[in-house]
């Protein structure tokens, strides 16, 4: 048996019946992470998880525990859990070490699953090929010499890597959809105002949202049930009720299979025009037929402004990302110059060395664009864009329930490809920021390869805290095409733990 | 207008005040820490309030209706929908590098307070603004380092914000204790000024004549107490005043009051000063407040003391002066109406209150709830001199003996004997004896002469050692005279 192929229910279904237990799961994971370092997708690795998780073994798992009790997961490294170190990938924090928990570390804990390490990311999430760490790149698994996609490189890999059953990373602007598809692993980036943000370093806190990634898309439920819903520690958390997902998805859409309500998935061809490889086309056509031959209909949407959404992110998220780092001045923790004598020194020593190129790139751009007289021209006016931007998405859900597009025009490009032109790098963000910016949910997930073998990720974009259409949609493609998930990327030999 | 505004130069001050108000609230605008004053450093903090990684606001609904009340009192628009802003600046004491404020819809604008004169005259004073905003900590500078103590981080606080209405240091510091007995009777400040719950900063220019458009003006920054105000308006007036007869440029510029000098010295020019980079606070939702909530404040409002002061002038028939004086602090108000209630007599407690009880406060700098005597203490020592058992210089001394040591009134006449004498035949038996004793003086006052009549009430209070009624003296002696 391979564990490596098994989903989450599975696993607790296993752990219930002492089948495996969790610190067996745990030492797998502890000791594929080990093998694999060269990937560079964790920061931290949590030795200590062997003991929590014999912990968990000699209390017991019961039946009407929590389902991820006892199984293993990964939080990408801008994510506070009490007592751990968390770097945000930058030098500035290379050193501090969590205070308190976050929300969604304090909900993952009190469900009993086992936090394996911290997990790599370009600093303070600004990048999208996980290129832009203090601790160095992360390698995809699939073709070493390949990014691993940003800013979540790290939790991507360790899914699809085999490091970790499941992990959790932030999308700002496709930061977890992107390296999921670069990976072949399933994300969602959910309604903003689903995930509560208390504890996750902040980028651009308007846009910030948590995503769970995964191999399947019942894990990616659970992932995402265990983590979702009010938080009043976030004001920017919705109160509305959060669905059961996974629970919906085996008993309603499960038992309706055959006369479940066909759904209309708007195609924005306009905008895919240019730009994509064949492959991901090629790609975008399969995963319509399926849909087709499942019954779901198809129109042609426009979403005029989405060309200026690129523009627009760049504004707000380098504008709000300058306040957000304001704290990190070697004032209270984090790195402090040694070189200084005035305040005015420390502040901007500190900062200068302990931010790398990307950060300080953005936060001079943002001062810049949030300086009086210039507020007007730039981030006043994306903020007017950003909410037409909105009305786009609205209007096109007046025809479809869901959005296909692909995640990005390419698949994974090589280390070192676009790190000399920060506008290029930028683009590869083109087809997942509207999401953020029109705060709608987007659910990744993997729709074959390409030529070289690298993996194709799609994505459904749905209404406002509609996630439901999308878990269902995904959950139909993925019963239609099982050979796109659970697809690990392994060259190392397992021992079988379990035959 | 209480006085000239115009300086023996002839020029006009033109003067605007910015004043922050600690919110009384137990816990902190934007987290749960305790906002109590005078703990060891760096306890009261958390790590919303020390800026840690990830840390996110969620804001305080007490801290909001202690505002709301204020922007009611002080006539204020209340705005539906707030939105927060980030000022952002870097200092030691700020840990996030922003401090939430308001800025483009703040909670309330275009609110009134009117301050009064001695002469009964009065004047309002515009209120541009009312927002909340989040304190920042405290630095301490020692020889070879420095110190941030986070305490005060985050403890709420309003600003207001003046119209430029006032003209002189007098009207400057009556507007900011106006505003201070306001909320002061409200309770959503403790309003102590040397813990800084009350600061103030204050915009001044001077211009030749009221027609001329404003000057250019300066900051002074946190000040905190009316003497400060009072003092650094007067030397920065006359400052500028000097620099415009030597056709010297006045500059924008803030600066900074020395207490000990009682003078001002630059702190930055206008070039210098900050680019806040102003921006809606992402982390937290407008804060939307409906009519009902509103109209909840409006409904709980205690009663305020123009209305109190009215009040009195109506209930007590006091001049506007005197009711002023005594509604001008709530608890001075609340005990001379006690005092009233207890003996009746609203003018003579009036006047005891303004007299003998405010003398001891300020010569004791303290306030009224730390005042030695009671309202009924104080009420039967008043209530003797009515009633005749001493005379009013005789009160004013039991007075002094009864703030001193811990004897009540009547304990103190007694033991010194000072009870008065209006028994008829015992005073009668006195004036009989002077008399007899000063025909010449007698003779004088049935010629016509009457002003000899104090010499002779006089002789009587000296031979009765100052106890005998003087009321009941005249009378009898008057009667004895025809």
């Amino acid at each position: 048996m391979d564990l490596l192929k098994l989903s989450i229910p599975t696993l607790a279904k296993m752990l219930r019946e002492k089948k495996i237990s969790s610190q067996e799961l745990v030492s797998f994971y502890l000791e594929r992470i080990k093998k694999h370092k060269k990937l560079n997708a964790y920061i931290t690795v949590l030795e200590d998880a062997v003991n929590k998780a014999k912990d968990i073994d000699m209390k017991g798992i019961k039946n009407d525990d929590p389902v991820l009790r006892g199984i293993p997961y990964s939080l990408k490294d801008n994510m506070l859990a009490d007592g751990v170190k968390t770097t945000c990938a930058s030098r500035i924090l290379e050193n501090y070490i969590a205070g308190y928990d976050s929300t969604i570390a304090k909900r993952l804990k009190d469900s009993g699953a086992v936090l394996l390490g911290k997990t790599n990311m370009d600093e303070f999430a600004m990048g999208s090929s996980n290129e832009n760490s203090h601790f160095g790149p992360v390698c995809n698994p699939w073709n070493e010499k390949h990014v691993a996609g940003g800013s979540s490189g790290g939790s991507a890999v360790s899914v699809s890597a085999g490091l970790s059953q499941f992990s959790y990373g932030t999308d700002t602007g496709g930061s977890v959809r992107l390296p999921a598809s670069f990976n072949g692993v399933a994300s969602l980036k959910p309604t903003y105002g689903r995930m509560s943000r208390y504890g996750i370093i902040a980028f651009a806190s308007s846009l910030d949202q948590i995503g769970p990634i995964a191999k399947n898309i019942e894990d990616l439920a659970i992932a995402y049930d265990v983590v979702s819903g009010h938080d009043p520690k976030d004001s920017t958390t919705s109160i509305k009720n959060k669905d059961g997902m996974y629970e919906y998805l085996i008993k309603e859409v499960k038992d309706r299979e055959n006369n479940f309500s066909r759904k209309t998935v708007g195609i924005p061809r306009d905008m895919l025009i240019g730009g994509c490889s064949k492959d991901v086309l090629n790609s975008l056509e399969q995963s319509k037929k399926v849909l087709t031959d499942m019954g779901f209909d198809f129109v042609d949407i426009d979403l005029p402004n989405s060309k200026y959404a690129l523009a627009v992110y760049y504004i707000i998220v380098t504008g709000e990302a300058s306040s957000n780092l304001s704290r990190y001045d070697g004032v209270r923790y984090g790195y402090r110059t040694k070189d200084y004598e005035e305040l005015k020194d420390l502040y901007s020593l500190s900062r200068g060395d302990g931010f790398g190129d990307e950060v300080r790139r953005r936060i001079i751009l943002g001062t810049f664009v949030l300086s009086a007289g210039y507020y007007d021209a730039y981030f006043s006016k994306a903020a007017k864009v950003r909410s037409l931007i909105k009305k786009d998405f609205e209007k096109v859900f007046e025809k479809c329930d869901s959005i296909l597009m692909p995640v990005s025009p390419v698949t994974a490009f090589k280390i070192g490809e676009r790190t000399k032109d920060p506008l290029e790098m930028y683009l590869s963000d083109i087809f997942t920021v509207s999401a953020n910016l029109a705060a709608v949910p987007s659910l990744g997930f993997p729709a074959g390869r390409d030529s070289r073998g690298l993996p194709i990720g799609m994505q459904l974009i749905g209404k406002h805290f509609d996630e439901k259409t999308l878990f269902t949609t995904a959950w139909m493609i993925q019963k239609q095409k099982p050979e796109w998930f659970n697809n690990i990327a392994t060259t190392v030999k397992e021992k079988k733990v379990i035959e | 207008m209480n006085s000239k505004t115009e300086n023996k130069k002839g020029y006009n001050a033109v003067i605007g005040l910015e004043i922050h108000a600690q919110l009384s609230t137990k816990s902190k605008m934007f987290c749960s820490c305790s906002t109590s004053f005078g703990k060891k450093q760096n306890t009261n903090i958390c790590p919303v309030c020390s800026g840690q990684p990830g840390a996110l606001p969620s804001i305080n609904s007490r801290a909001v209706e202690y505002a709301v009340r204020a922007a009611l009192a002080f006539n204020c628009k209340i705005n539906n929908k707030n939105i927060f802003a980030r000022k952002n600046y870097f200092y030691p004491d700020l840990p996030k590098g922003y401090q939430i404020s308001q800025y483009e819809e703040p909670l309330a604008i275009n609110g009134w307070v009117e301050i009064g004169f001695k002469d009964g005259s009065k004047k309002k004073i515009g209120i541009t603004r009312l927002h909340m905003e989040e304190d920042a900590g405290k630095n301490t500078h020692n020889v070879n380092e420095s110190l941030v103590d986070l305490n005060r981080s985050g403890i709420p606080l309003i600003e207001i914000v003046s119209e430029p209405d006032m003209r002189t240091p007098e009207e400057a510091v009556a507007y900011f204790k106006k505003l201070k007995t306001v909320l002061e009777y409200l309770e959503v400040c403790d309003c102590n000024m040397e813990e800084g719950n009350l600061r103030c900063d204050i915009n001044v220019s001077i211009r030749k004549n009221e027609h001329e458009k404003f000057g250019t003006k300066v900051e002074i920054k946190n000040l905190n107490s009316f003497r400060f105000v009072e003092k650094a308006l007067y030397y920065e007036i006359e400052r500028q005043t000097k620099m415009l007869e030597n056709n010297e440029k006045i500059i924008q510029e803030t600066r900074l009051f020395d207490s000990s000098s009682g003078i001002t010295r630059s702190m930055r020019k206008k070039e210098e000063a900050h680019d806040y980079r102003y921006f809606p606070e992402p982390d937290l939702l407008p804060l939307i407040l409906n009519e009902s909530f509103i109209q909840k404040e409006k409904d709980s409002m205690p009663e305020l003391p123009d209305k109190k002061c009215e009040r009195f002038m109506e209930k007590y028939l006091l001049s506007f002066y005197d009711a002023d004086v005594l509604t001008s602090d709530k608890d001075i108000s609340k005990y001379y109406e006690d005092l009233v209630s207890y003996i009746k007599e609203p003018k003579v407690c009036s006047n005891w209150m303004q007299a003998e009880v405010m003398r001891t406060l300020n010569e004791q700098r303290i306030g009224i709830k730390d005042f030695k005597l009671d309202h009924k203490k104080l009420g039967d020592l008043i209530r003797s001199v009515i009633s005749g058992d001493i005379n009013q210089n005789t009160a004013k001394e039991v007075f002094n003996e009864m703030i001193t040591g811990g004897a009540s009134a009547g304990e103190i006449i007694d033991k010194k004997g000072l009870k008065q004498i209006s028994d008829l035949t015992a005073i009668e038996k006195i004036i009989d004896e002077v008399i007899s004793e000063s025909m010449a003086q007698v003779q004088q006052y049935r010629d016509g002469k009457t002003a000899v009549m104090g010499f002779l009430v006089g002789l009587v209070m000296k031979k009765s050692k100052g106890k005998a009624n003087p009321a009941v003296v005249n009378e009898l002696l008057k009667k004895k005279l025809t």
